[in-house]
């Protein structure tokens, strides 16, 4: 009783110093958050923040000519301590959800992984159509269609692994159900193994993580074989989170955003850090 | 809790129930054949049959279920192409046959021991009887030993049934959708892992409840000198008709 007395007035004293910073209304200085342990998007390195949402985050300061500072917060809490004003955007690969975007807002996406199947070069599935196109199964829902009208003959009787209940597991069901066996994995490590071992024709995963897959020697003969998908069941990608009422910023963001993405920046930062693209399509 | 929500996630817990009863009749049936075998070799006059039998005995009573599946699944995977050569590949590429090849190996091992014990259990005298009226070898131990076994046995074996019924529950491990593996799956859809998990300890309960009814009956079929009989003259028919 004592010890929990003690512990709920310290709760109340550290709200109560939360609330008491003043606003920062007229400072300069933008606070953006990021996890800094969820590499390579953000990560710690020799005491500092590193990966593709700084080099982003510094970029796109320097084109709105805005004072940043970077600093690392937990993940757990990182929405309600914006909301709090304890720092004014969330860089830290945080995707574009229904349920987040009820407490914050977010900036159009900076980055959007490809997801597709993954198999062995020399395999039936090498005759996929439109290998390295991509597809966004919401804006371009007919392109995408017509796409995978085509491909369906060739995955007839296939054997497809993929991690159960994930986005690739709902876009293998939405869209795949037919002439497809699918089998549903714990973990991706188990499913990499399988596709080694063959008991499955391809995996269904997105780019980055298949990049990391692809670092293993025993892979270099496997590669993502027809188009890529994004959109639909894979979400929006992945923005800034920012307090529903700084309109301004988020003005600002989606500007350098934007041009982030139409100068190339975007394109250059993903090959340093995952070696694919993740640039949001040009019609987004 | 949602009582509308358990009812519709037992229902859908319903269609992994054929894997299930597949997965354990199967193993049991194929390990059963396989412990009667190995429980022969285990009591035969060689000693090298009987060191061998006892050597898979205790491996495979002494390493956890889960680690036999993987070892079968994902560790011989890892020699694809020396399968492949012994065509034995396509039967190791499916998931269903890993399963019930270390469902069915690891029964055995208990199966056997079971067995052992019942017919180790049959007394001397009744096997001198058998001898006294000119059986021996196998005739003697397909009339005398084996039924008198059986009849011990058949509580004990009952037990491992019931056993490998609930360890189908590890074929979820490797892709198989059996109750656990749906259930895994609905509760990573809804997050409500107390009404799954419930659903599908109420299916494994009832499934049990029957095999356990239908143990007891067969049990009771094959005793009937231990019942009381309501008409004394027939007890003593039936008692001079077993012994």
């Amino acid at each position: 009783m004592r010890y929990s007395s003690i512990l709920s007035s310290a709760v109340i004293a550290v709200a109560l110093a939360a609330s008491a910073i003043p606003a920062p209304a007229q400072e300069q200085v933008v606070k953006i958050a990021t996890e800094g342990s969820y590499a390579p998007w953000n990560f710690t390195e020799g005491g500092t923040l590193k990966g593709f949402d700084i080099d982003l985050a510094i970029d796109l300061c320097a084109r709105a000519k805005l004072k940043c500072e970077i600093l690392p917060q937990a993940w757990d809490g990182i929405i309600p301590a914006l909301n709090a004003g304890k720092y004014d955007a969330i860089i830290a690969a945080m995707g574009i959800t229904a349920k987040r975007q009820e407490a914050i807002a977010f900036s159009i996406p900076y980055a959007r992984a490809r997801n597709g199947f993954f198999a062995a070069k020399n395999s039936d599935l090498a005759k996929l159509p439109e290998t390295g196109q991509s597809f966004d199964l919401g804006t371009n829902a007919d392109g995408a269609k017509a796409v995978i009208e085509k491909m369906r003959p060739l995955l007839k009787g296939k054997v497809i692994g993929v991690q159960g209940s994930t986005t690739n597991s709902a876009f293998l069901e939405q869209y795949f159900k037919d002439g497809v066996e699918v089998r549903q994995y714990k973990s991706t490590e188990e499913q990499e193994l399988d596709l080694l071992s063959g008991r499955v024709d391809a995996i269904v995963q997105s780019n980055i993580s298949l990049a990391t897959t692809k670092k293993n020697k025993q892979f270099d003969n496997y590669d993502i074989l027809g188009p890529t998908f994004l959109g639909g069941p894979f979400g929006t990608g992945v923005g800034i989170g920012l307090r529903k009422d700084d309109t301004k910023l988020k003005a600002t963001l989606d500007k350098s955003v934007k041009e982030a993405i139409d100068d190339g920046t975007v394109k250059r930062l993903a090959q340093k850090w995952f070696a694919v693209d993740v640039t949001p399509l040009a019609q987004d | 809790m949602n009582l509308h929500f358990i009812w519709e996630t037992f229902l859908a817990l319903l269609t992994g129930v054929p894997v299930t009863l597949k997965l354990a009749t199967v193993s049991v049936v194929a390990g059963m054949i396989l412990a009667l075998f190995l429980a022969v070799l285990r009591l035969s006059r060689f000693r090298l049959a009987r060191w061998a039998v006892a050597a898979y005995v205790f491996a495979f009573r002494g390493s956890p279920m889960l680690v036999q599946i993987f070892l079968i699944y994902y560790g011989l995977g890892q020699f694809r192409s020396t399968l492949q050569a012994l065509h034995l590949w396509y039967w190791f590429r499916d998931p269903y046959f890993c399963v019930l090849l270390a469902l069915s190996l690891n029964t055995a091992a208990y199966g056997c021991e079971i067995i052992r014990g019942g017919l180790q259990s049959v007394s001397a005298q009744q096997v001198e009887a058998g001898r006294a009226c000119g059986m021996s070898g196998l005739l003697l131990f397909r009339r005398i030993t084996l039924p008198i076994a059986v009849r011990n046995v058949v509580p004990i074996y009952g037990n491992e049934i019931i056993l490998m019924v609930k360890a189908t529950s590890l074929a979820s491990t490797v892709t198989i959708m059996e109750i656990t593996g749906i259930a895994a799956k609905l509760i990573a859809e809804t997050y409500r892992a107390f009404e799954v998990f419930a659903a599908a300890g109420a299916i494994y309960l009832l499934i049990n409840f029957v095999l356990m009814r239908l143990i007891a009956f067969v049990e009771r079929a094959l005793s009937p000198h231990l019942r009381r009989s309501t008409r004394p003259v027939e007890t003593i028919g039936a008692l001079a008709a077993t012994h």
